[in-house]
């Protein structure tokens, strides 16, 4: 194994180690009637399956807005969008999710869940890939678009065969952050009414339960660093050959 | 096989860019005739890529026509005319997530090419660039040094065989010793293909060794002189011409000229088993020894054949020769190696003849009394 390959997989080994110890100590215990209501299999693998959930509509609506945003941006005839976007992406970012969140429920007056929660979580994990789509497009060399337009590509062949592939590094890379932010903001879902593992820690902050806390934020935690992965594994996978 | 040049006319090409008071290109006009190499050279911003990017409407005049082979080009659609005229540039311009086949055979994927001819017309191509398709197909660009790139860019633009190449400075960014093989190598390969190539540099000796015809243009991509490089060298029409000319222009018109054009002298030949004695020197006073084949080995001078009994091994070896085919120039360097005559060769390596400094002094003066 070369040394790279054992940092790649040293981060979800890592992850696997320090859950399953936290696991083994809560399960290995006796564990109170309160406690046994909240920490069974069940009720787990729920929180799991919400804030999961959450976490890929947010990272979906991040994708289909963000990417052809970005390269809307960078359309000479469109040039003048990007600052307006990545203003409204910055805001986005800048405001508390936690505010966003509560003030799109009161909105929409709708009694939360999955779909209240996502929309404004993906508004607060929007700026990452939004900005490394236009930065990522603007930085491929000029002269090789104009090569590509010598040659006889059409401007969408040069857009999907030049472009887009020579950014797809950097929008991976954003892709990965916007990931994490998902995961971490998801943490809130439980406010709307949408689960995930924040309903563990609430719980278990609340009731003064300490098993219960910290299994909800070892499991966040880990789950965090298990998508950051995977956004490392997408990001080498999916990257274009040749560069770099 | 290969579809030969066609003719290029602008007539009273202008480009005025927005936002600007004065044209880029203000009133062009121009016949590239088929089949030929003409080269634009100028100062740095003249307007020599703008008037070159015309041709293939990556910049649309302002006003004026180009036809292409007698096709109006602002009537053609812009990618079909772009399929059909080569485009090469600095620095290569290739896609650095492509293979070298996969950028060759872009042009080629285009136009709808089978995928078999297409991968049988890059191979073709890397071998007409001297590029071996088995070690380089593969490779991406990063892995290529720069004279290879600039290779696979020539290939790449003459992948679709198109009739017209326009080539913006392609060498600029070499070596000098890289940019004197890859201008042997375009003139090569125009040899074999007889394309119509518009040649963008502001390095005049390039201008002179490429071009068929030389277009010097100044401020607002005007011609100040469009003619031949013989003709310019010897007459340049004005003042900023004759400046960018330079000095040596004698010189570089020795580039222009080829040993076989010039008389060559004969100097007393002997082959390598002849006894010394039999040599008669007349009134030379250096022998050249040949091998078994014909081939120069050595100069043996007048007291040392005197002394020697056999020719083997005998006087000094033979340094620097020239072929039929160098020019002058080269052939000026290897008479300065040689000190005062440089022997010359034939296809197969065989003597043909000396070349000395007279001749050479003789051929300036001639043009100089010529012109
Ligand atoms: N896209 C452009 N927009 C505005 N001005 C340009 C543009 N391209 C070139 N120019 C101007 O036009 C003139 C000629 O440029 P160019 O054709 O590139 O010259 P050259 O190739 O001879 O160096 C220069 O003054 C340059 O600044
Ligand atoms: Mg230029």
């Amino acid at each position: 194994m070369t040394a790279g390959r054992i940092r790649f997989w040293a981060q979800p080994v890592a992850v696997l180690l320090i859950v399953g110890g936290v696991l083994a100590w809560v399960f290995g215990g006796e564990l109170t009637a309160t406690e046994k209501s909240t920490l069974n299999a069940t009720s787990l693998l729920t929180a799991l399956r919400d804030h999961l959930a959450m976490t890929v509509v947010v990272t979906a609506i991040v994708v289909v807005v963000a990417v052809p945003a970005g390269i809307v941006a960078t359309r000479p005839w469109a040039r003048f969008l990007a600052p307006v976007f990545l203003a409204v992406a910055n805001v986005g970012q800048a405001a508390p999710a936690l505010g966003v969140l509560v003030l799109w429920f009161l909105i929409t007056g709708a009694s939360g869940g999955l779909w209240v929660a996502a929309l404004p979580l993906a508004f607060y994990s929007l700026l990452p890939v939004l900005r490394n789509t236009i930065v990522g497009i603007q930085q491929v060399d000029p002269s090789l678009v104009d090569a590509g337009r010598g040659i006889g590509m059409s401007a969408s062949g040069v857009l999907w065969r030049v472009e887009f592939p020579l950014a797809t590094p950097l929008i991976l890379a954003g892709l990965r952050t916007s990931l994490v932010l998902a995961v971490g903001t998801a943490t809130f879902g439980l406010f709307v009414n949408a689960g995930g593992f924040g309903l563990l820690i609430d719980t278990g902050y609340k009731l003064s339960l300490t098993k219960v806390l910290v299994t909800g934020s070892a499991l966040a935690a880990g789950l965090a660093l298990l998508v950051d992965w995977a956004g490392a594994v997408i990001e080498q996978r999916f990257g274009p050959k040749g560069v770099v | 096989m290969a579809e030969k040049g066609i003719e290029i006319r602008l007539d009273h090409v202008t480009k005025r860019y927005a936002g600007q008071k004065a044209a880029a290109v203000d009133d062009f006009s121009m016949v590239v005739p088929a089949g030929e190499i003409v080269v634009f050279v100028g100062p740095s911003g003249c307007g020599k890529t703008t008037t070159m990017r015309m041709i293939n409407r990556l910049i649309e005049p302002t006003s004026g026509t180009i036809t292409i082979g007698g096709e109006d080009a602002l009537r053609i659609d812009p990618d079909d005319l772009r399929r059909r005229v080569g485009y090469a540039i600095q620095q290569a311009g290739l896609f650095p997530h492509f293979t070298v086949a996969q950028n060759i055979g872009i042009v080629p994927g285009l136009l709808g090419w089978a995928k078999k001819k297409t991968s049988d017309r890059v191979d073709e191509m890397m071998d007409l660039v001297g590029l071996d398709p088995g070690e380089f197909a593969g490779r991406f660009p990063r892995q290529l040094s720069g004279g290879q790139q600039q290779r696979v860019g020539v290939a790449r633009a003459l992948a679709a065989d198109p009739p017209v190449l326009l080539m913006d400075e392609p060498f600029g960014a070499v070596d000098p010793i890289t940019r004197g093989h890859l201008q042997d190598e375009l003139l090569r390969l125009q040899n074999e293909l007889h394309k119509t190539i518009v040649f963008v540099t502001h390095d005049f000796d390039e201008a002179v060794k490429l071009g068929d015809r030389i277009a010097v243009l100044g401020d607002r991509s005007t011609i100040l002189q469009y003619d031949t490089p013989d003709a310019i060298l010897a007459n340049p029409a004005d003042d900023t011409v004759a400046g960018f000319v330079g000095a040596g222009a004698s010189l570089k018109a020795l580039t222009l000229m080829r040993v076989r054009d010039v008389e060559l002298g004969q100097a007393v030949t002997a082959r390598s088993d002849a006894a010394p004695s039999t040599v008669d020197l007349g009134d030379e006073k250096w022998l050249l020894v040949l091998d078994q084949r014909d081939r120069p080995s050595r100069w043996v001078q007048l007291n040392e054949l005197r002394r020697v009994t056999s020719l083997a091994g005998a006087g000094r070896p033979v340094q620097d020769s020239v072929t039929l085919q160098s020019t002058l120039r080269d052939a000026l360097e290897a008479i300065v190696n040689e000190g005062g005559r440089a022997v010359v060769t034939g296809g197969r390596g065989e003597y043909v003849g000396t070349v000395d400094l007279a001749t050479v002094t003789d051929v300036v003066q001639q043009r100089r009394a010529n012109s």
